[in-house]
């Protein structure tokens, strides 16, 4: 049993730190983790969700913007975008985040095609995103029926 | 014998002449011979003839002729045809010599002619060249008698010294019977003698100035000979009859110092001379040589330059002495000025001492009573009470505070202070009353304005207070602003350009109102002590006029300056000052103070706080944060729900900035409104996704007690929340 508690733990590790090398997530994550306590055992859980619930919003915000006959209401566009690079970087979603900036710079410019390009992208990513976590959290979910415990990963 | 036909028949001539024939052909012939010896035995002994060969010529044409005459001794009887023979060849032979002699003497001739010619013309260059040198010699001579002269005379500064100097190397140099000066009297009118060479006692001697020989010697400054009968000559008794030496008088400048214009050369005509009389030793026979005027003329000028020089001595000894006069007398000056300052001081202390207890007997005792239940006209008494022992505290206050400064016995308190708290807290202060005069206020940082300062807060906070209580006071409507900025001159010298690198700034606050303005006229008296404009209106504001004296002091202490200008009565006025700050050197960081080693475990539970977030993940976020630290949080999503629920209860508003626009910056002014007292209002915090200064400047601008970078790692949250409370005031470094 503990070696596979082991084994587990070790995967997550390396999982958890192959995140953030390839850029997923960033140290907002770790202080997210970090609020996790006895008190609120769920707390990255309901934070994350929540999160996804924005992104599905917004991002159906702005197809919905920039899919209108005539003239896009780039400011609107702006607004979504603004409120997920917000949300994004409360939780560390680190590429998320960085595609936000640069959509918001494409919205000030009032590029249609770079506005198009950006959130097809920001799509992609959060749905990544979410399919990376939900893996990690399967494994979190694994040590814990195991008997073991989640271990801090350290990242520096 | 036979007789030749060809030969003359000797005829029995005369014995007697024949002997004497033969005697002269022999001594010819001796001295014939001994002539050329004679030439070579002299020749060889001078050391340079340049004519050897025509010697040689010479000797042979005299010796030929001496054979000739020698051979003529056979002659005179019979002889043989040998003897007519050599007879002949020598005769021949001396022919021939004599006539080459003969030529080569037309060529010598001329030669030895102009050697003697070549010769004189030497000897009269001889001559030229040595008078020359003589003439040399002696300008040689004089030189070195000037330089010793001159030399002896300006070695010295004093007059007298200086005077008989020049009589006695004169005398010596050019062995003089008797030197004298004559010196101008102080009316200018005659010539006194002052100094003699050999007559020890000078007798008291005058002559008038306007003497024709005088006028004569000071027409030139060249030295002229004088008769030695005029008056001035006529030194010693004439006894005996003897002839009196040549006398030579020159002039000798008198400068004197109020001759000498900054740009003009002393005027001749208005100078004075004096008169300096040479005389030969009579019976000597002896005459003036140029040179020995020259010499004269020269020792004059130097004398006139030592003179003056001894003048300006003497003048600055006098001016000196007088300092020194002048000095004792400021020193005793000062020292009872200084008596008289302490004295007023321990007055004033014994007095604001004695002053102070009955005022703030009254000002208690007042106080009290007002809270107690008293009829309306009651009241108004009491609270008339209130004010003016109020007044009369402040003025007792403002008048040691001026008198300290007087004598400058006030010293600054200087520490380390936020420069940008300091202007809001004043502004805050004022702030009621502008609402109630319905006067907006607004305040304008500029943001190369350094943050942490050195200086006196509580006198700076003194100053502007004063100041923009002045416009406060004295506007009925209009705006007033107030602005801040680093100045990079120092107004008191504006070529002088302040860099407010290193430690030092120049902080320059302006406020302009809009209000009842000055008279141009009455802006130098503005900072006079006790001194008010007249008209009404500002005489009903109250005040003592103290403000304005005392606000130019701390200035003036913190080496600034203060001025206010106006366009005129009702055009407002602006009211402007620089004052010298320090630069703190701690940055801004270390305002916080230094996070320690193990994060304190800050008692935050049970805190009441209040986060406003539009975006539901980060409000969630934060709300976890805030949570994990034991806070007790409320959430609300829209500023209106925010002026909603924020209570008194809660002690810090978290709300997020990072919606473009000032929606949720008014929300912060609005709390200010709800909240007049301090000590209720919440905390304001700001989160910012923003690094730059302006949105600092903004929050800072609305009355924000800090703000936070987004996202907020759980380490800086409880930093950030321990200085909040501990401080109440944050900025975190960006």
């Amino acid at each position: 049993m503990d070696a596979l508690v082991a084994q587990l733990q070790m995967q997550f590790r390396d999982y958890t730190i192959s995140l953030y090398q390839q850029g997923f997530l960033d140290d907002q994550f770790t202080e997210l983790k970090k609020l996790q306590d006895d008190g609120s055992p769920d707390f990255v859980a309901e934070v994350l969700s929540l999160f996804f619930e924005d992104c599905v919003k917004l991002i159906g915000n702005m197809a919905r913007a920039l899919d209108q006959t005539g003239t896009v209401d780039f400011s609107q566009v702006g607004a979504s975008v603004h409120q997920l690079k917000g949300s994004s970087s409360s939780v560390g979603a680190k590429r998320v985040k960085g595609l936000c900036v640069t959509f918001k710079e494409y919205c000030e410019a009032k590029n249609y095609e770079g506005c198009v390009r950006c959130l097809q992208q920001v799509d992609i990513e959060y749905k990544a995103l979410k399919t990376k976590l939900q893996d990690m959290f399967n494994l979190e979910k694994q040590i814990i029926q195991a008997g073991g415990r989640v271990p801090q990963v350290d990242i520096n | 014998m036979e007789v030749c036909n060809c030969i003359e028949p000797q005829w029995p001539a005369d014995e007697l002449l024949m002997k004497y024939q033969y005697i002269s052909d022999f001594f010819i012939a001796i001295a014939y011979f001994s002539i050329p010896l004679e030439l070579i035995y002299f020749v060889k002994k001078s050391a340079v003839f340049p004519y050897r060969w025509v010697l040689v010529q010479f000797g042979a044409f005299i010796v030929l002729c001496g054979a000739t005459h020698l051979i003529n001794l056979w002659t005179f009887t019979t002889h043989s045809r040998t003897v007519a023979l050599v007879m002949t060849t020598a005769k021949v032979l001396t022919a021939v010599v004599s006539c080459a002699t003969a030529l080569m003497l037309v060529h010598i001739i001329p030669d030895l002619l102009s050697v003697k010619t070549r010769e004189l013309f030497l000897k009269n260059k001889a001559a030229e060249l040595d008078r020359e040198m003589g003439l040399i010699r002696t300008q040689e001579e004089t030189g070195r008698h000037v330089r010793m002269l001159t030399h002896e005379i300006r070695s010295t500064l004093d007059r007298h010294t200086i005077l008989k100097t020049t009589l006695v190397e004169l005398g010596r140099t050019l062995a003089l019977e008797e030197c004298a000066l004559w010196m101008p009297t102080r009316t200018g009118l005659e010539l006194q003698l002052s100094y003699t060479l050999r007559q020890q006692h000078p007798v008291e001697y005058t002559v008038p100035i306007q003497l024709p020989v005088i006028n004569q010697v000071f027409g030139t400054s060249r030295a002229v000979k004088i008769s030695p009968n005029s008056p001035v000559a006529r030194l010693r008794p004439v006894s005996g009859k003897y002839m009196l030496g040549e006398v030579v008088a020159v002039r000798v400048p008198l400068l004197h110092l109020s001759n000498f214009q900054i740009n003009d050369w002393p005027e001749l005509s208005t100078k004075r001379y004096a008169l300096m009389v040479l005389m030969l030793p009579s019976d000597s026979a002896r005459q003036w040589h140029v040179h020995e005027l020259e010499l004269v003329e020269v020792v004059a000028d130097q004398v006139a330059v030592a003179l003056s020089h001894a003048a300006i001595l003497e003048e600055s000894m006098r001016a000196r002495d007088l300092l020194m006069e002048q000095n004792v007398a400021l020193d005793l000056a000062r020292r009872e000025a200084e008596t008289a300052i302490r004295a007023r001081n321990d007055f004033l202390a014994v007095m604001n001492h004695e002053m102070r207890t009955p005022m703030h007997a009254i000002i208690a005792l007042s106080s009290l009573l007002q809270e107690t239940e008293l009829t309306p006209e009651q009241r108004l008494m009491v609270e008339t009470i209130l004010k003016s022992s109020n007044l009369l505290a402040t003025l007792m206050n403002d008048v040691l505070d001026l008198s300290r400064l007087e004598d400058g016995s006030l010293q600054l308190e200087l520490g380390t202070f936020n420069l940008h708290n300091l202007f809001r807290e004043v502004l805050n202060l004022i702030k009621p009353i502008a609402v109630v005069k319905k006067l907006p206020i607004t305040l304008n940082l500029a943001p190369d304005l350094p943050e942490f300062v050195v200086g006196d807060e509580k006198r700076l906070m003194q100053i502007i207070l004063n100041i923009v209580g002045n416009a406060v006071k004295f506007s009925k409507q209009g705006s007033i602003s107030v602005t801040a900025l680093v100045t990079k001159s120092d107004t008191r010298a504006p070529d002088f350009f302040v860099v407010p690198t290193g430690s030092h700034f120049y902080l320059r606050v302006k406020v302009k109102d809009l209000g009842a303005g000055i008279n141009p006229q009455d802006i130098p008296k503005l900072f006079t002590k006790f001194a008010q404009t007249q008209s009404l209106a500002t005489r009903s504001s109250g005040g003592s006029g103290l403000g304005l004296a005392i606000s130019k002091r701390f200035v003036n202490l913190m080496e600034g300056n203060i001025w206010i200008e106006s366009d005129g009565l009702g055009k407002g006025c602006t009211a402007i000052f620089d004052v010298k700050l320090g630069i703190s050197n701690e940055s801004k960081q270390s305002c916080i103070p230094k996070i320690p080693a193990n994060p304190r475990h800050a008692n935050f539970s049970g805190l009441k706080v209040l986060v406003m977030d539009e975006n539901g993940v980060s409000r969630m976020v934060t709300k976890g944060l805030l949570v994990h630290l034991g806070c007790e949080v409320t959430t609300v999503s829209s500023s209106e729900e925010c002026l909603r629920v924020v209570c008194h209860e809660h002690k810090v508003v978290f709300m997020d900035v990072c919606m473009p626009g000032v929606e949720n910056y008014q929300t912060a002014l609005r709390i200010h409104e709800k909240f007049t007292k301090r000590h209720q209002r919440p905390l304001l915090v700001a989160l910012t996704g923003n690094t730059d200064k302006s949105t600092k400047e903004k929050c800072m601008s609305f009355g924000l007690d800090g703000v936070l970078l987004k996202p907020v790692s759980l380490d800086n949250m409880r930093n950030v929340l321990s200085d909040l409370l501990e401080h109440r005031v944050l900025y975190e470094a960006m």
